[in-house]
């Protein structure tokens, strides 16, 4: 019996040393929030082990809603999402947020016009009167005004928008307010809005679907998605004047030029929609992590930082494979001192002169 | 007389405290049955007080809401996430709508089935059919919600509204334009998910009808029709009630298939080929990215008001299944 004691002691402390020793070599950070960069985070995560192969990141896409309210109540380490906080929101955790814009994306409208095989050209106008329940046939002047040479049916228009609450529903109607008064009265902006018509699809299959099976159907789409399953999406005119496909390259362009009117002070809760840029496609948006400005352990906080530094430097070369814009230069320069700025009991967790582990 | 009295009891005596003592033996508990007493009774408790803090959590959740909107959040149909206004009237509604359409397909079906199958059909076919209803059953919802997109929706808008159109279309049920997704959709596909239910059920209480009520109706002169109608099925009526009401609570709660295929719209409408919501779709679509807590609020206090549906339609099951067993017991008594 006594042995059996002794055994069962050695045993114990055995284990409580390799627990401890492990707890040493390992570390853990934990996210949560945005599905939209999902893919291009879990892409990064996995690169990152090849250059931290001790530090263990654990990302959950579970929508930007509980992204902001689990960093809010501090059960993850950082947040993740499509919408920036809102000042209120700001206020519950003390203003202890810094947010940092990661990748873009796009968002584009995509049509099933029966007889219509080309690309249709779209104003900010046009989109919000399509949405608002104003513009119901496809023959309309207002469309045929702005696609000379395309013949449009006399077909009823079917809207379709998402259903569950979504970073993507918050880009288009971010866009739709600043570029049609009587939208911003009577919709406004956010992940999730009182529709005036049309029906809804669950994500951006939900939407793809509808627009597919139903003739006259118009929705919106994240250009990613409409990229990797090839689904044809409309131009869209921009603040400019031109009629711009949307790419990564429109995209970043867009993002250029409204940051190049930025404050070096912006806290990047910014929208980007309508920029002024003659290249710029007007309906995109940056997703942000959200990573607390004061943190408390130091070794965490030193792990975070090079982690968010080395994504939006080393980790924006994976964005073109899977089909995200990548933050333009003067971003990840503003960024940079961001990072440096992030303190823990009030002391910078990287020296000034930081440039990367 | 004493002496005769106790020789009378003597014999009796023994016999009694021996049981008495056999009976105090058994009641003398051991300490292994206060343990399975105990385990028992905590493991029989936990659920009811899972059930209690469900209702906590929600209600709890739900007090802004309820402190802002009252009784107005059940009347109201506007549901404003970026104003912070909610009215779950639209969902009530759909949820309830979709519920009894699904019911009036669902009910004429498989009352048939179980008759079939318990009357009708030969013996070899009785277990294949029987099995493959219920394998209905064992379908993920998701399946049925691609089937209503791919299949379901493009078969009733391109070619039974098609026909149904002429004949149906003057209707205030077939009223507006029908793209697809709506209440119709939801129904069909929900009744396709309730029939297993109410089938399998209902087969179990026909079966339990003993076999002399079909032969006394038989032997009356009743054909089997008439046996069938007027003995077997007024027989079994309260456990078909029983059924019924399974597959009602199982439709009210149905989630994935419904909101793939009922449009997601925040409306009230007559017409079956309108687009509509159920709570259950709201809450599974908007509570990820509820950021605000009044909206956050108003999807627990929508998830109360479902709940409470629920509660009360079984309680009105439990009602109506006990007053017509015992309406039925003077002729019968039922399941």
């Amino acid at each position: 019996m006594h042995r059996l004691t002794r055994v069962a002691a050695t045993l114990a402390l055995g284990m409580t040393a390799l627990a401890g020793a492990a707890r040493a070599q390992e570390m853990r950070l934990t996210g949560a929030g945005a599905t939209f960069p999902n893919p291009i985070y879990s892409k990064w995560i996995l690169e990152y082990t090849v250059v931290r192969p001790r530090l263990q990141i654990n990302y959950q896409g579970i929508g930007s809603g509980g992204g902001i309210r689990q960093f809010t109540e501090h059960t993850v380490d950082f947040g993740a999402t499509d919408g920036p906080m809102t000042d209120s929101q700001i206020a519950v955790v003390h203003g202890n947020v810094i947010h940092l814009p990661t990748v873009l994306g796009s968002v584009v409208p995509t049509y099933n016009v029966p007889g219509v095989t080309g690309q249709l050209r779209f104003t900010g106008d046009v989109l919000a009167g399509i949405f608002l329940g104003q513009i119901t046939k496809w023959n309309d002047s207002r469309l045929t005004a702005i696609n000379p040479g395309v013949s449009l049916p006399d077909q009823d228009i079917v809207v379709a928008h998402r259903s569950d609450g979504s970073g993507t529903t918050y880009i288009w109607t971010d866009y739709l307010s600043k570029v049609s008064s009587d939208w911003s009265q009577r919709v406004g902006k956010g992940t999730a809005v009182n529709w005036p018509v049309g029906l809804g699809g669950q994500g951006n299959p939900g939407v793809a679907n509808i627009v597919k099976q139903t003739p006259g159907a118009i929705g919106y789409v994240e250009l990613i998605y409409a990229i990797q399953n090839h689904i044809g999406y409309g131009l869209v005119r921009n603040k400019a004047g031109n009629y711009v496909e949307a790419s990564l390259e429109t995209t970043t362009n867009a993002a250029a030029a409204a940051v190049a009117a930025l404050d070096p002070t912006t806290d990047f809760r910014v929208s980007i929609t309508d920029p002024d840029a003659p290249n710029a496609y007007p309906i995109s948006s940056f997703t942000w992590l959200l990573v607390p400005k004061e943190m408390s352990d130091p070794a965490k906080a030193r792990q975070l930082v090079d982690f968010v530094w080395w994504a939006v430097h080393d980790g924006q070369r994976y964005c073109q494979p899977l089909a995200y814009a990548p933050l333009p230069a003067r971003v990840v320069q503003l960024e940079e001192e961001r990072l440096r700025s992030i303190t823990v009991g009030g002391r910078p967790v990287v020296p000034s002169n930081y440039r990367g582990r | 007389m004493t002496d005769l009295s106790a020789a009378i009891l003597e014999p009796e005596l023994t016999p009694r405290s021996t049981a008495e003592a056999r009976w105090r033996a058994l009641r003398t508990v051991s300490r292994g049955d206060v343990v399975f007493r105990a385990v028992l009774t905590v493991l029989a408790l936990l659920l009811p007080f899972l059930l209690l803090m469900i209702a906590v959590e929600l209600v709890s959740n739900a007090m802004p809401a309820v402190s802002k909107f009252g009784f107005g959040f059940l009347t109201h149909s506007t549901w404003d996430p970026v104003r912070g206004e909610f009215g779950a009237l639209p969902l009530i509604f759909g949820t309830l709508y979709s519920s009894v359409v699904a019911l009036v397909i669902a009910v004429p079906l498989a009352l048939a089935c179980a008759i079939f199958l318990t009357e009708f059909a030969p013996r070899w076919l009785r277990a294949p059919v029987a099995t493959l209803i219920e394998l209905l059953a064992a379908v993920p919802s998701v399946i049925y919600g691609l089937w209503g997109i791919f299949v379901l929706i493009p078969l009733l808008r391109d070619h039974l509204w098609k026909v149904a159109r002429p004949v149906l279309g003057h209707l205030p049920l077939f009223s507006g334009v029908f793209y697809g997704p709506s209440y119709l959709a939801a129904g069909v596909i929900l009744s396709v998910m309730i029939l297993p239910y109410i089938a399998a059920v209902s087969r179990e209480v026909l079966l339990a009808v003993p076999a002399d009520q079909r032969e006394a109706g038989l032997a009356l002169g009743a054909t089997r029709w008439e046996t069938v109608w007027g003995v077997v099925l007024p027989y079994g009526r309260a456990g078909i009630i029983g059924a019924v009401i399974l597959g009602l609570g199982r439709a009210l709660g149905e989630t994935m298939a419904v909101t793939m295929v009922i449009g997601n719209r925040h409306e009230v409408a007559a017409s079956l080929l309108q687009p509509g919501y159920t709570i259950a779709a709201a809450i599974a679509n908007e509570f990820a990215e509820a950021v605000s807590d009044m909206h956050l609020s108003a999807l627990f206090l929508a998830g109360a008001v479902l709940f409470l549906i629920t509660v009360v339609v079984n309680a009105l099951a439990r009602v109506l299944v006990w007053r017509v067993a015992r309406g039925s017991a003077v002729g019968s008594t039922a399941v």
